[in-house]
């Protein structure tokens, strides 16, 4: 016996009389102990993996929700960043914008130099950059048409210029028929890559960069060339354009100076980055339904877990009813059988979340070619594991509510 | 008579069960006081009251009326949560069909009786496995109540009742669902707890067999006491229902 042993029996009369023949002669003192030390996470554990099968449908349900709101949520993610890519990637404070501009692609009717000599003469702005963005017709080198997105922007403007560029610099877009392609929409464009040329409407055009990673939402590809050219190949008359890009002086308020533009120009909109950022996503996920979509899809999937999660939980709850009321008769608080119930769920939630985002991992590795790939930040991971847990928890509500009615004189009539 | 001052009193308790046409009168004014020190029988025919009694002892039923008074604490009007801590407090139960959790092997068993006491971590754990030295299941700590025999599940079921050392425990047929032999050891166990620790111990049983171990019984009919027996201090024939017999009380 241990001296610790001791003194916790010390205060009690004297048992050794109690004591069997191996008390004294049993070497292998407290191995024992060395076993898990929370009880009602044991509890829950065994309780939990007690029955396999329900386990296993536990497991899937919690997995099966976690893949298809991750897989919906990394849509809608993909997606969004698709749409305000442009947007987010300029260096512009604020946009300026024909009245009414739905979003990026679709900017409206075009504004004149002189709304964009107004705003060069606003206080705390710095400069004033024309965007040239319209939809346009791609004709195949080899027949056949399909729609792009024209963006005419000079890069020595600082504005926006075409990213991950792998071959080819924006220098080499300057050239006479210049544009740049992205390696991803190759095929749809119907071209060989570096070199091949096609027409877009009435213009020739040839392809003297590529980028990698420039998606489409609307999977109309993107395609970059210097402002006068899409001027040109657009039949856009004068120095109209569709957007200015403002970039503000240093130290002046976005707030301010967007003010005053309103002020001054009338039939355009003036719009901070987040809100046009917004007001495109509004357009392609909204208008259309596919956000709706996407979000229903989350929904949809939460809702088909937490039903699969509560049915297991309460019939394994109902299963082991009569150690609960033990419990209760052993003088158990309503909260320590609470606390099992929701030990067991909690259990499930870690479990079925790990599964859940390996599967979720792998469908975002497979995706990552594909034309719209999902998306997983470590904020989208937090939430899906707090989604899990709230999901859990709420099918722990059912076995608490089932647990809470318990007789504890039934372990009497057992 | 002992002179020591009951720990558990019951003073006319009545209790209904069920409801309209199915309403039973389980109880109908039933007195009586445990002590610590004494092993107390209660014996009666099926269906007499003895579990109702049993519950409404150790605060799972609420008498419809009468009184229950654990440790000087009166239960009238009590809510469960304060009844449930009075059984955390004072009771420690002993069922027929030992309700052991399955999934738990045997120490872990008793742990969770002190769990649920908020006694934790390393000193419940050996509290829990000296308890088991105790009631001779030294050598089975590990083993799951699937792998112990009826009368190894009864002793384990012991060792979580007097785990927190309880002033009063209460036992519902400890002995029905086992052997001859296991019988006798649950309630030898049962009298050395009431004697050398010094608790009330109440078991309900109509198995003639445990009367040795008695130092008093109570006889319980239709929800009424109808006799009560007592082993004269000092005797310790296991002989007692004769010597009873002649001291039949008449205060009950
Ligand atoms: N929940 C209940 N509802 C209605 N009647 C009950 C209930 N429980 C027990 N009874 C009745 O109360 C009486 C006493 O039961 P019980 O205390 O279990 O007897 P014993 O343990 O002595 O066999 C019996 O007539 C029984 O049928
Ligand atoms: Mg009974």
């Amino acid at each position: 016996m241990t001296p610790f042993f001791q003194s916790i029996a010390c205060g009690r009369p004297a048992t050794s009389e109690f004591a069997d023949p191996s008390y004294t002669s049993n070497a292998r003192g407290h191995a024992a102990l060395g076993i898990s030390q929370h009880m009602i996470l044991t509890l829950a554990f065994r309780n939990l993996f007690h029955d396999r099968i329900r386990l296993a449908v536990t497991l899937v349900g919690i997995l099966f929700s976690i893949v298809l709101v991750a897989v919906q949520l990394g849509l809608y993610l993909g997606s969004s960043r698709m749409i305000t890519g442009m947007i987010e990637r300029s260096t512009g404070d604020l946009w300026i914008t024909a009245y009414g501009a739905k979003s990026f692609e679709e900017g409206g009717i075009l504004l004149t130099p002189r709304e964009r000599h107004q705003a060069l003469v606003t206080p705390g702005v710095k400069s004033v950059i024309p965007l040239v963005v319209s939809f346009a017709e791609w004709r195949k080198p080899a027949g056949g048409s399909t729609r792009v997105v024209v963006v005419g922007s000079d890069a020595e403007d600082g504005g926006l210029v075409p990213w991950g560029l792998v071959e080819g610099t924006w220098e080499d877009i300057k050239a006479p028929e210049a544009i740049s392609a992205d390696q991803t929409y190759l095929k749809d464009l119907g071209i060989e890559g570096m070199g091949s040329t096609a027409q877009i409407a009435t213009g020739r055009v040839r392809v003297r960069a590529l980028t990698r990673g420039i998606r489409s939402f609307t999977q109309s590809p993107f395609v970059f060339t210097p402002l006068q050219r899409a001027r040109n190949l657009l039949n856009v008359e004068g120095e109209k354009s569709t957007f200015y890009l403002v970039q503000l002086e240093p130290g002046a308020s976005v707030e301010e100076v967007k003010s005053q533009l309103v002020r001054k120009l009338e039939g355009a909109e003036v719009l901070t980055k987040q809100e046009f950022s917004d007001r495109s996503l509004t357009a392609w996920l909204f208008r259309t339904g596919a956000g709706i979509a996407l979000i229903g899809g989350a929904l949809l999937g939460t809702l088909v877990g937490t039903v699969i999660v509560a049915q297991t939980l309460y019939s394994s709850t109902k299963d082991h009813l009569n150690e609960f009321a033990t419990l209760r008769a052993l003088g158990s608080s309503a909260g320590y059988i609470h606390k099992v119930i929701l030990a067991q769920a909690g259990l499930s939630a870690v479990v079925g979340y790990a599964l859940g985002m390996s599967i979720a991992l792998l469908v975002l590795w497979l995706s990552r070619n594909s034309p719209l790939p999902l998306v997983m930040t470590p904020g989208l991971a937090l939430s899906l594991f707090a989604l899990t847990v709230f999901m859990c928890a709420i099918s722990a509500l059912s076995a608490i509510v089932k647990v809470t009615k318990i007789d504890p004189a039934v372990v009497f009539s057992r | 008579m002992s002179s020591k001052q009951p720990v558990l009193v019951a003073e006319n308790v009545v209790k209904e069960l069920g409801k309209g046409a199915g309403k039973v009168m389980a109880l109908k004014g039933v007195s009586l006081s445990l002590v610590p020190g004494e092993l107390t029988l209660l014996m009666g025919p099926s269906g007499s009251g003895k579990t109702t009694l049993l519950s409404i002892l150790g605060c799972i039923l609420t008498p419809t009326s009468g009184e229950i008074r654990i440790g000087g604490t009166a239960t009238a009007g009590l809510e469960p949560e304060a009844l449930a801590e009075l059984r955390r407090k004072y009771i420690g139960f002993i069922f027929q069909s030992y309700n052991l959790f399955p999934t738990l092997n045997a120490l872990e068993n008793v742990r969770i009786a002190l769990d649920v006491l908020g006694q934790k971590g390393y000193p419940a754990a050996a509290r829990a496995e000296e308890v088991l030295r105790e009631v001779g299941l030294g050598h089975r700590l590990q083993n799951y109540p699937s792998n112990l025999s009826g009368g190894e599940q009864q002793r384990v079921a012991v060792a979580r009742a007097i785990a927190a050392s309880p002033a009063v425990v209460l036992a519902d047929e400890p002995t029905a669902a086992l052997d001859s032999e296991n019988g006798h050891a649950v309630m030898a166990l049962l009298g050395r707890i009431a004697k050398e620790q010094n608790r009330c111990v109440l078991a309900v049983t109509h198995d003639p067999r445990t009367l040795g171990y008695a130092d008093r019984v109570i006889h319980i009919e239709d929800g009424k006491i109808v006799r009560e027996e007592r082993r004269p201090e000092g005797i310790n024939s296991p002989e007692i229902t004769d010597l009873t017999k002649k001291r039949r009380k008449a205060n009950v």
